[in-house]
């Protein structure tokens, strides 16, 4: 490893020098304190926090259906109500919860761990982006509880969820959540970029990034160009209600079908944006637990890049049932069977790792297997399906709703499952209960299989998707209730979860800095890391950095201690390149939140709320912008120019 | 002092790193180059419906007379020439002369706003309304976006140049500077773009 230079040795820390460190680093506490953190373990477990909130809430929507469909000419719910809960149900899975766990809360909490730095990207944009999302869902659900819940499916097609059948506010306030929730993606996978190519310790060379790290990277490029067209369509929708555009009008020159293309030119890479973080997961977990390195690093690195490419190609394939041109389906069909070489050349890599590796099942590696048999499961009805003339049978069944809880639940849940177990004891420094992990796996894996299997069924025999109800003549009646069985199942193992997680935070095992013996550098720091991640930096000798760590591995110094400095790295080789100064806590993230939450909400009321929103929105900026005069001049006094 | 002792170990030493960079080395850079990707592809989409949207129609402009060259032309003009200014507050920026840099910024917030000026021209020349029909509707939003940006880069050099005459100047302004110089070419690129769209696709398509 050449780029590290060895200057001298150190043989003492000095405890004043930690003191001062954390000092520097330390977010206020109290009641006011808390809106000004910018510290990423702190964003990132509000995030995680607040994702799990919506898994909840979506949970117990997807629960009150299955009671509905649990017996035929039910009652219990209204056709309106199933509508609204069905559209939020999807909504808060999609946007709520997939994406802001799997990619915003993951990574802010563990990229800047893992590449072993001392906080992410644009403290500020992390701390902005939590409350922006909290805000946009906070929007949707207030909304819901005030009759204006969103109903016209998840992806909000038009004409239905246009000016002329959905009056009202109900897909406006859909439409601008899609603005909230995509704009703090959009933000993070910013600081997601920028942490992986310039903050990485010394030593961690691009070949060297742990594979997770390279999954967020991934998503976060693949957020960049995906979610513009979401915000687009969906802005569009909102111009269309308000002040009578035509985009989306037959009658006036627009069209129904285009708002289909710029949805899914979002919606499929979004499957992809939730997935790869999934098998990022997975890849570290299945290393760990097979105790060797895992196999074939870069064909798993090429695979992920190379689904994120082909899922750029894949959009059309949603859209089979409307009639396009022949050429184009066949063209979708051969792009979506290209997936499958990508995700099997990944598939493979794991198996060989397990079979010459020594597995230990544990409660991580139990869900991450999980993951390969439900995931390539919902991969196979998906190869199924990118066949138009099986899609023309199945489209808009509840085969659809079948293979795609397999694929997500199976390529997001499960492995986030098994992230909350591996990482928890890195977060709150204690074991969760392995035993009542035990008992989660199986009787969520079985509640799972007995809820979303019969809907294969369910869907081949003409059971359409979004119907409130069936008459009892129709053969659903005995799957339909196997399947609420399952979802009992699923409510009780989640259950299990929260009574773990609960309990371990009192009375779980200590875990110390790496209770699973892992490669990567956020386990060489305490458990939880101390305000700031790592004493002395670290710097990395091969793949895997404490596998491969020599027992002479240098660490860094020279950082000043009394503000927040932290390392940046060359793009290629991670030679160490310049020292950048990071903002303390600050309440100008929540500020400028709030400003733009009142711009994005005025305007599903009025168009005259476009011009003051904006400039209170640009008011805040501006005090955001706005220079510290104290820390400028302690800056000048130290500055050292590029030669 | 109190002391922890420990064994010896190696040590990479960076307190001889710089603190002030420029171009791909710096944060920000790679910041604004990801906003640049997220707006360019709003653009690139935006111009795709454009295009979706012309194929529904056997006429283009449907309805309404064809948009009025002249300001968006002489803007378009203003723009690429800015160009050379712009190029030289960026190479000044970068070396840290402070004169040179307060006088490029005070003629770039004034070539940017000629050109808001002259935006506020271009929207009644486009000889269409937005809520007439599809075209109309996508040609005001396609304007309207780059308006946006424009008038967004505007504020942004006003409150630079009273920064850079108002506050104690650092290394970070001089890469503030540059990082709006590389922000100033994205409009101006993305105004190309826009209009070849808006002025020259209803004429050609």
């Amino acid at each position: 490893m050449t780029p590290v230079e060895q200057a001298g040795t150190a043989s003492v820390v000095e405890v004043d020098s930690l003191q001062r460190l954390e000092q520097t680093w330390k977010d206020p506490g109290g009641f006011w304190g808390w809106f000004t953190h910018v510290n990423h373990r702190s964003i990132g477990k509000r995030f995680m926090v607040t994702a799990f909130a919506f898994f909840l809430a979506g949970g117990v929507l997807a629960a009150l259906m299955r009671l509905q469909l649990s017996r035929p000419e039910n009652h219990f719910l209204g056709p309106d109500l199933y509508n609204q809960i069905f559209t939020m149900h999807g909504s808060t899975m999609m946007f709520l919860f997939a994406v802001p766990m799997m990619f915003e809360a993951l990574a802010v909490y563990l990229v800047p761990l893992m590449v072993g730095n001392r906080n992410i990207c644009f403290p500020r944009l992390n701390a902005y982006s939590y409350y922006i999302y909290l805000f946009g869902g906070l929007l949707l659900y207030a909304g819901f509880f005030t009759n204006t819940g969103p109903d016209v499916g998840w992806f909000a097609y038009v004409p239905l969820s246009g000016p002329d059948f959905t009056p009202g506010k109900r897909a406006d306030i859909w439409a601008q959540m899609i603005t909230f929730t995509e704009l703090s993606a959009l933000a993070v996978a910013i600081e997601v970029i920028c942490t992986t190519f310039k903050m990485r310790a010394p030593g961690m060379s691009l070949n060297r990034i742990p594979l997770f790290v390279w999954a967020q990277t991934i998503v976060a490029f693949m957020v960049i160009f995906a979610m513009p067209a979401v915000m687009l369509s969906s802005t569009m929708l909102l111009l269309d209600r308000t002040v009578n555009t035509h985009f989306y009008n037959p009658a006036e020159g627009g069209d129904a079908i285009l708002y289909q293309h710029l949805f899914w030119f979002f919606g499929h890479p979004e499957v992809y944006i939730i997935f790869i973080p999934g098998t990022g997961i997975v890849s570290t977990i299945i290393s760990t637990f097979s105790r060797r390195r895992i196999f074939g690093y870069t064909a798993i690195l090429l695979s992920m890049v190379g689904t994120a490419f082909v899922g750029f190609g894949l959009w059309v394939h949603h859209m089979f049932a409307t009639g396009l041109p022949q050429m184009g389906e066949s063209f979708f069909t051969a792009a979506s069977l290209m997936v499958v070489i990508a995700t099997g050349t990944q598939v493979f890599c794991w198996l060989v790792t397990m079979w010459t590796g020594k597995v230990v099942l544990k409660s991580p590696m139990l869900f991450a297997l999980a993951f390969f048999f439900i995931f390539i499961m919902g991969g196979l009805t998906g190869v199924l399906m990118a066949s138009v003339p099986v899609d023309l049978q199945i489209h808009d069944t509840f085969f659809i709703v079948a293979h795609f809880h397999y694929v997500l639940i199976g390529g997001a849940v499960f492995p986030l499952f098994a992230a909350l177990y591996y990482w928890m004891p890195k977060i709150t420094g204690r074991l969760l209960n392995e035993a009542a992990a035990k008992w989660h796996f199986w009787l969520f894996f079985i509640g799972f299989n007995l809820t979303f299997f019969p809907m294969h069924i369910l869907g081949l025999r003409g059971m359409p998707r979004r119907i409130y109800t069936y008459p009892s003549a129709m053969p659903w009646r005995n799957l339909n209730l196997l399947a609420s069985t399952g979802a009992v199942l699923m409510t009780v193992a989640v259950l299990i979860f929260i009574v773990n997680f609960f309990w371990h935070v009192k009375h779980g095992e200590i875990a110390g800095n790496n209770p699973w013996g892992a490669a990567t550098l956020e386990w060489a720091t305490t458990s939880p890391p101390p305000v700031y991640n790592f004493a002395e930096l670290p710097t990395v000798n091969g793949r895997d950095a404490l596998w491969d760590a020599s027992p002479q591995q240098p660490i860094v110094t020279g950082l000043d201690d009394d503000c927040r400095q932290v390392l940046m790295t060359h793009v290629m080789d991670a030679d160490p390149d310049h020292r950048d100064e990071f903002p303390g806590p600050t309440p100008i993230p929540i500020i400028a939140a709030i400003a733009t939450s009142i711009f994005f909400i005025g305007t599903i009321f009025t168009a005259k709320a476009f011009f003051p929103g904006i400039i209170l929105t640009g008011i805040a900026l501006l005090i955001w912008y706005w220079p510290k005069r104290q820390a400028s001049l302690r800056r000048r006094k130290r500055e050292i120019w590029q030669r | 002092m109190a002391t922890l002792t420990r064994p010896p170990r190696p040590v990479l030493d960076v307190s001889h790193t710089p603190t002030v960079v420029f171009g791909n080395r710096s944060i920000i850079w790679w910041g604004q180059w990801g906003m640049m990707a997220i707006e360019g592809t709003m653009f690139a989409i935006f111009i795709a419906t454009y295009f979706f949207l012309r194929t529904r129609e056997t006429d283009w402009p449907p309805g309404f007379a064809l948009p009025a060259m002249k300001w968006g032309s002489i803007n378009l003009v203003i723009l690429v020439l800015s160009c050379i200014p712009n190029a030289m507050i960026k190479r000044k920026a970068e070396k840290g002369q402070l004169q040179a840099v307060r006088l490029g910024l005070i003629v770039m917030v004034v070539i940017a706003i000629v050109n808001c000026g002259i935006r506020a021209l271009e929207f009644p020349s486009l000889n269409c309304v937005w809520d007439g029909n599809a075209y109309g509707s996508a040609t005001w939003t396609l304007l309207g976006f780059h308006t946006f940006h424009l008038v967004a880069d505007t504020l942004d050099s006003l409150v630079l140049t009273v920064i850079m005459f108002a506050t104690p100047i650092e290394g970070r302004r001089y890469q503030d500077v540059s990082i709006n110089a590389i922000y100033w070419y994205f409009i101006v690129v993305t105004w190309a773009a826009t209009y070849l769209v808006i002025y020259w696709a209803p004429r050609w398509v």
